[in-house]
């Protein structure tokens, strides 16, 4: 018949604008503000800084060794190396970055600095949400803006930060060990290498 | 107190009249009568883009605007914003004089046709004799307006959507005019007051409306074709095809202008609809005997809504015709079946009453309908197309 064609689309737009108010599910629009989709766990936007414990400076693993500043495409990443030694992570007494900002929109997230980092001290963060009214300012992210715990680490990509935990835990069973035999060995042979040790010790400083 | 309602804008008038010195009423009673309109038709032009919007995007399973207020019912504020302050744009090599003018044109032939609108009883700004010619005569101002945007912004897309609206309004206001005729036939007036007072008696319950006749539905329908197609809408909206030739003639207008472009056209198309509805469905008269207590602007603007909403409908549903099929609609389809529904209103005025009278109308209009669709299927040869070049 002559517009049947017409008259079947008319029936099907019909059933999606009265179909529309009362399924929610052919609504796919996701109302961004209010509704966000989850995210994968792949998903990366801009690299923070990763710090173990509660005090986020003392807890920081970046050792500032440059690595990522030197390797990062679009130059975005500046570090300046601190003059003392605090422990690092796995308690060995390491320089610290005194300055380490990371310009967000120069940026390009190609997660080379983390792909680099030897320390496992920075990881992409998932966070896109970050408008700002300042737009040098605002966009340059200081350490401390960057520092974010091990938890959040954990929570935002658990697979991989399961993995980083692991070689931790294991790299400072290691640490202790060492320490132990150390210990032990000293308790063991007292008198004559303490003394030895001392005008050693005293070279050196 | 019913008569007091319907009449109320009229008993207004008049009393605003009396405060006014006698030489200055006849002035007065034109300004006072069009105000009104002014302020009607653009404010449910301001309602209509948001129930597109909205409407278009239930059919589409989206949301639509609902950001600006409750439900996004501030839209057409913040939309009213955002064209007064953006920048007006004039191309360097454009007919500036031309350019400026073409949207000014645009809505005012718009408002001009609303003059012999019968809005609701008494209610008309003229009352002319030949009112239905009248509008016709300023809606082909539209296609002048619209050939003034399209030469004067010195663009290609524009030309050629100018060119192809004007090709497209002058095809699709034969079969417009033609359709209409059928109702002058009957009704033997061209006014408008006098078309709708004849349909405005009821048999039992049910009104006279032309609408209800065999000749008088295939207008209708006829007509809305036409109407859809005179006022660029889809699925006829080739001049502004926003996927081919961006937006057509008013591509390079900018700001405010853009915005009087879209007023004027959703302008006319209120006032093709208001024709069709003075026409075909009564005008301001009830649907039912029952319901004439309700005012009778009342009808008039409900009926406009439901053909508005028809508008949007087929807006959702139907692509956008190619140029060709476009032209075959119109003079080979169209345009026969305007001829002999002509012919059919002459045959049912003469005949006796009854219905042997309806079926022998609609015969004589179902037949060619059904032979003439078939005739242009058959000569549609499908094959596979091939390319030169491509391979």
């Amino acid at each position: 018949m002559l517009g049947k064609g017409i008259l079947k689309g008319l029936a099907e737009t019909a059933r999606n604008f009265f179909g529309s108010y009362v399924s929610k599910e052919r609504l796919t629009t996701v109302q961004y503000p209010e509704e966000r989709l989850p995210q994968v766990e792949a998903a990366r936007s801009f690299p923070f800084l990763v710090y173990d414990g509660p005090d986020w400076h003392a807890g920081m693993r970046c050792v500032a060794c440059q690595i990522c500043e030197k390797e990062c495409p679009p130059k975005c990443i500046f570090i300046e190396k601190s003059k003392d030694k605090k422990p690092d992570a796995v308690g060995k007494p390491q320089a610290y970055p005194a300055v380490f900002n990371i310009d967000i929109s120069v940026c390009m997230s190609c997660q080379i600095c983390v792909e680099v980092c030897p320390f496992n001290a920075i990881k992409m963060d998932v966070e896109y949400d970050l408008p700002t009214d300042d737009r040098f300012g605002g966009l340059l992210l200081d350490k401390q803006q960057l520092s974010k715990s091990n938890e959040y680490y954990n929570a935002i990509h658990p697979t991989e930060a399961a993995t980083v935990d692991a070689a931790f835990a294991e790299e400072r069973a290691k640490v202790e060990a060492k320490a132990k035999a150390a210990a032990d060995a000293k308790a063991a042979a007292p008198v004559a290498p303490a003394t030895q040790a001392q005008p050693i010790g005293g070279e050196s400083r | 107190m019913i008569h007091t309602l319907d009449q109320i804008f009229v008993l207004a008038k008049l009393w605003l009249l009396g405060y006014f010195p006698v030489g200055a009423q006849p002035l007065a009673s034109a300004i006072l009568s069009v105000i009104p309109i002014l302020i009607a038709f653009p404010l449910l032009f301001a309602i209509t883009t948001w129930l597109e919007r909205k409407g278009l995007g239930r059919m589409q399973n989206r949301y639509g605007p609902n950001r600006t207020g409750p439900f996004g019912l501030l839209q057409p504020i913040a939309d009213a914003i955002k064209s007064l302050t953006k920048e007006d744009i004039v191309p360097l090599t454009a007919d500036h004089l031309v350019h400026f003018l073409a949207p000014l044109v645009l809505v005012a032939a718009a408002f001009l046709a609303y003059a012999v609108l019968p809005i609701g009883r008494n209610m008309v700004l003229v009352n002319m004799n030949a009112g239905v010619l009248f509008f016709f005569a300023i809606g082909s101002t539209v296609e002048l307006s619209v050939f003034m945007a399209g030469w004067s912004s010195r663009s290609k897309y524009s030309l050629l959507g100018a060119m192809r609206a004007v090709a497209q309004m002058i095809s699709y206001e034969v079969p417009m005019v033609l359709a209409t005729i059928v109702i002058i036939m009957q009704a033997g007036s061209l006014s408008t007051v006098t078309i709708v007072e004849k349909q405005a008696g009821y048999t039992g319950i049910f009104p006279h409306w032309f609408v209800f006749t065999p000749w008088g539905f295939v207008g209708f329908v006829l007509f809305m074709i036409a109407a859809t197609a005179e006022s660029n809408r889809s699925p006829f909206d080739l001049p502004e095809g926003e996927s081919e030739i961006i937006a057509g003639y008013y591509i390079e207008y900018s700001g405010f202008k853009f915005a009087l472009f879209f007023l004027g056209e959703y302008l006319g198309m209120f006032a093709t609809s208001g024709l069709a509805i003075t026409l075909f469905l009564g005008g301001w008269s009830a649907p039912f005997s029952f319901l004439t207590w309700i005012p009778s602007y009342a009808w008039f603007f409900a009926k406009l809504l439901a053909l508005i909403g028809a508008f949007i409908w087929i807006r959702g549903t139907l692509p956008r015709l190619r140029m060709d099929q476009l032209m075959n609609l119109a003079w080979q389809y169209i345009l026969p079946m305007a001829l002999i529904n002509m012919l059919v209103a002459g045959v049912w005025h003469f005949m006796p009453l009854g219905p042997f009278r309806w079926l022998v109308c609609t015969a004589l209009l179902a037949v060619p309908c059904v032979l003439l669709g078939h005739a242009l299927k058959r000569k549609k040869k499908f094959q596979v197309r091939t390319y030169q070049f491509v391979e």
